[in-house]
């Protein structure tokens, strides 16, 4: 005959105090496992939320750059690169830049690794009267597009126009009755007119383009230019005191101004609408945070109640168990079995109880948690190692300690009263 | 050499209407093959004499020495390892737990002792008294005369030097109080000493010698009778 028998017979003589003691343990695991399991089911279920959230918004974003791309290439440049010296407001007045600097600049530009521009569009661009019409126009000579050596290659947002030929603004072509094919003569010189351009409702309307050299020629400007037309990267945030830089870095003596196009206020429309998506996470986040909190709170509130519930609880039924076993206690005291064991025997019985409330609750209160949690029931993601070992060890400890008095007084009783009331 | 001996041992208890003596005075000893019999009505301090002679009830003076030593000169846990291995009690009310077959209660007698359980030996003993048909009942399914039977085996498994009883047959019938009585006599018969205290003059007759308690006072020396011996029966 050993202790632990007699431990086993009694627990299945008294099932129920042993059921009940047992369904206490179990309804505090239960709630505690269930409490915490539904939070981690609630950060797995933002987790999952927030990145399908962060893909949408990445995805719309992809769309929206895109769109923002295709748009500001059809607006057409928005950085005008000058001569430092140029004066800005000479340069709004008169609409053409009055300070040259060599063509070659654009070369040595292209042949940089700059970054922050595309599409390199060197001009001289002069406003005349056309001697011949006796009408001010705008004459723009430019050579095309010069391609950057280390990016790819790109469709040039304007074609250059071929030596002899000439691309004649709205205003110009419409007033004059000319048409493709029309042979102009410019200064003395006799051009094709290769392309009338629609309105455009700017200073393109009063604007002949020649190729560049025969611009320099007419001009008197040869190896020069007075401008370098080019589009900003729309990968850069901060993007105009990231394009002076890089600019100047190569060219010390030039200067970038950017023209307010509607390009910019796509910009910040496409700012705007990330910052619109961030906020949207942000507020789902919030969202969640706030009910986390609250969760947290309410189970921060239950599970103290029903742990201290449940050790009441297990103490009083182990203190109706020592009463009922007076008279064994009795006896056992006669036949030799000390205090300090007595003691043992009835705290290793509420320990049994605490592991068994244990063992049943934690599934219970997985169970339980994942189903409130909402979420699908991953139970390898939703398991915690932490929970499962503090319950295996915290539910025995605290039935202990929760007949930790009814155990003292089982061990204190005095045998000789017991045995002489009965 | 003395298995007991009681020196001046007094008790008093702290009732509504103040102290009350349960003993006074009490000298008495008990060798190894004597059955012993205090005699006396209830309420004469039987059942303190037999709680203190047998290391459970601390007496308020004198001395009680088991195999010489000193029971209360001692801590409660050496006691109860003296109770484990050289002290048996049977009491009126058997004291069975109720949960345990007769095997399983007759063997809690081993949960104090050092050597554990001794299973062969529990079942021959059961045997011997007559049970072992039922070592697998539970007290409930006993009658009466089993139960006393199942506690007088339990008292005698560890084969201590003393054996208390106390009112052995006062919920017996007269066959079963004999055959209970025969054990006792048996077990002083083979070298066990036997305080029995009853209030049954028939019960006391089988014992060696008598001493009179009354008021928690031996009455007189010359109350003891001379040691009879007895006829040991066979108990089945």
């Amino acid at each position: 005959m050993r202790i632990r028998r007699l431990i086993f017979r009694e627990i299945a003589y008294r099932k129920l105090n042993f059921g009940l003691a047992v369904l206490g343990v179990l309804m505090a695991v239960g709630c505690l496992v269930a409490a915490t399991t539904l939070l981690r089911s609630h950060d797995l279920g933002t987790d999952r939320i927030m990145s399908i959230r962060q893909a949408a918004t990445a995805e719309a974003m992809r769309a929206l750059e895109d769109d923002y791309r295709k748009i500001t290439k059809k607006l057409g440049f928005n950085l005008l690169i000058l001569p430092r010296g140029q004066n800005l407001a000479d340069l709004y007045a008169e609409d053409y830049a009055s300070s040259m600097m060599p063509d070659s600049y654009v070369d040595k530009l292209a042949n940089a690794s700059i970054m922050s521009i595309n599409h390199l569009l060197p001009t001289l661009q002069q406003k005349i009267v056309w001697p011949e019409h006796k009408r001010t126009v705008l004459l723009t000579g430019t050579r095309g597009e010069v391609p950057i050596l280390h990016r790819d290659a790109k469709v040039p947002i304007l074609q250059a126009v071929a030596p002899h030929q000439a691309v004649l603004g709205y205003e110009l072509h419409t007033s004059l009755g000319l048409t493709v094919g029309d042979v102009i003569t410019l200064m003395g010189e006799r051009f094709t007119v290769s392309k009338c351009l629609q309105q455009r409702g700017s200073k393109d309307d009063i604007t002949i383009w020649i190729d560049l050299a025969q611009a320099q020629k007419l001009l008197d400007k040869p190896g020069l230019i007075n401008g370098i037309l080019a589009l900003s990267c729309h990968c850069f945030g901060a993007r105009m005191p990231r394009i002076r830089q890089e600019v100047e870095s190569i060219l010390p003596d030039t200067q970038v101004i950017e023209f307010l196009s509607q390009a910019v206020t796509r910009a910040e429309a496409r700012t705007r609408a990330a910052e619109t998506a961030k906020q949207t996470e942000e507020a789902v986040r919030v969202t969640r945070a706030d009910l986390r909190r609250q969760r947290e709170a309410f189970a921060g509130v239950l599970i103290p109640a029903v742990t201290v519930g449940s050790m009441v609880w297990v103490g009083l039924l182990a203190l109706a168990n020592v009463r009922s076993r007076r008279s064994e206690i009795g006896i056992l005291r006669a036949v030799g079995v000390g205090s300090r064991r007595l003691f043992s025997l009835f705290l290793t019985k509420s320990v049994l109880i605490g592991l068994a409330g244990g063992c049943l609750g934690y599934p219970i209160g997985f169970l339980v948690g994942a189903m409130l949690g909402g979420g699908p029931l991953d139970t390898r993601a939703l398991f915690d190692p932490a929970v499962f070992l503090a319950v295996l060890v915290g539910a025995p400890l605290l039935a202990a300690l929760a007949s930790w008095l009814p155990a003292a007084i089982a061990a204190q009783q005095d045998p000789a009263v017991i045995l002489r009331e009965d | 050499m003395a298995a007991i001996e009681l020196r001046s041992v007094g008790k008093r208890y702290r009732g509504p209407d103040g102290l009350v003596v349960a003993l006074e005075d009490v000298s008495l000893t008990v060798s190894a093959g004597q059955l012993l019999a205090v005699k006396g009505p209830s309420g004469c301090g039987k059942t303190t004499l037999l709680l203190t002679a047998g290391g459970l009830l601390r007496p308020d003076g004198g001395q009680v020495l088991l195999n010489g030593t000193d029971l209360y000169a001692v801590s409660a846990e050496e006691r109860a390892a003296v109770r484990a291995t050289t002290v048996g009690f049977v009491f009126q009310q058997f004291h069975l737990i109720p949960y345990l077959s007769v095997l399983d209660n007759v063997q809690t007698a081993t949960l104090g002792a050092p050597a554990g359980c001794n299973c062969g030996k529990a079942m021959a003993m059961l045997n011997r008294f007559g049970l072992a048909d039922r070592a697998q009942h539970v007290p409930a399914e006993l009658s009466t005369g089993e139960r006393q039977r199942v506690a007088l085996v339990r008292a005698m498994l560890n084969d201590p030097t003393l054996v208390l009883a106390d009112e052995p047959t006062g919920n017996l019938d007269e066959d079963n109080a004999r055959i209970v009585l025969c054990h006792l006599a048996e077990y002083a018969e083979a070298g066990g000493a036997v305080l029995l205290v009853t209030h049954d003059s028939e019960a006391a007759q089988r014992a060696h010698r008598i001493i009179p308690l009354s008021k928690g006072r031996i009455v007189s020396a010359s109350a003891e009778r001379d040691a009879r011996q007895l006829e040991p029966k066979d108990p089945t």
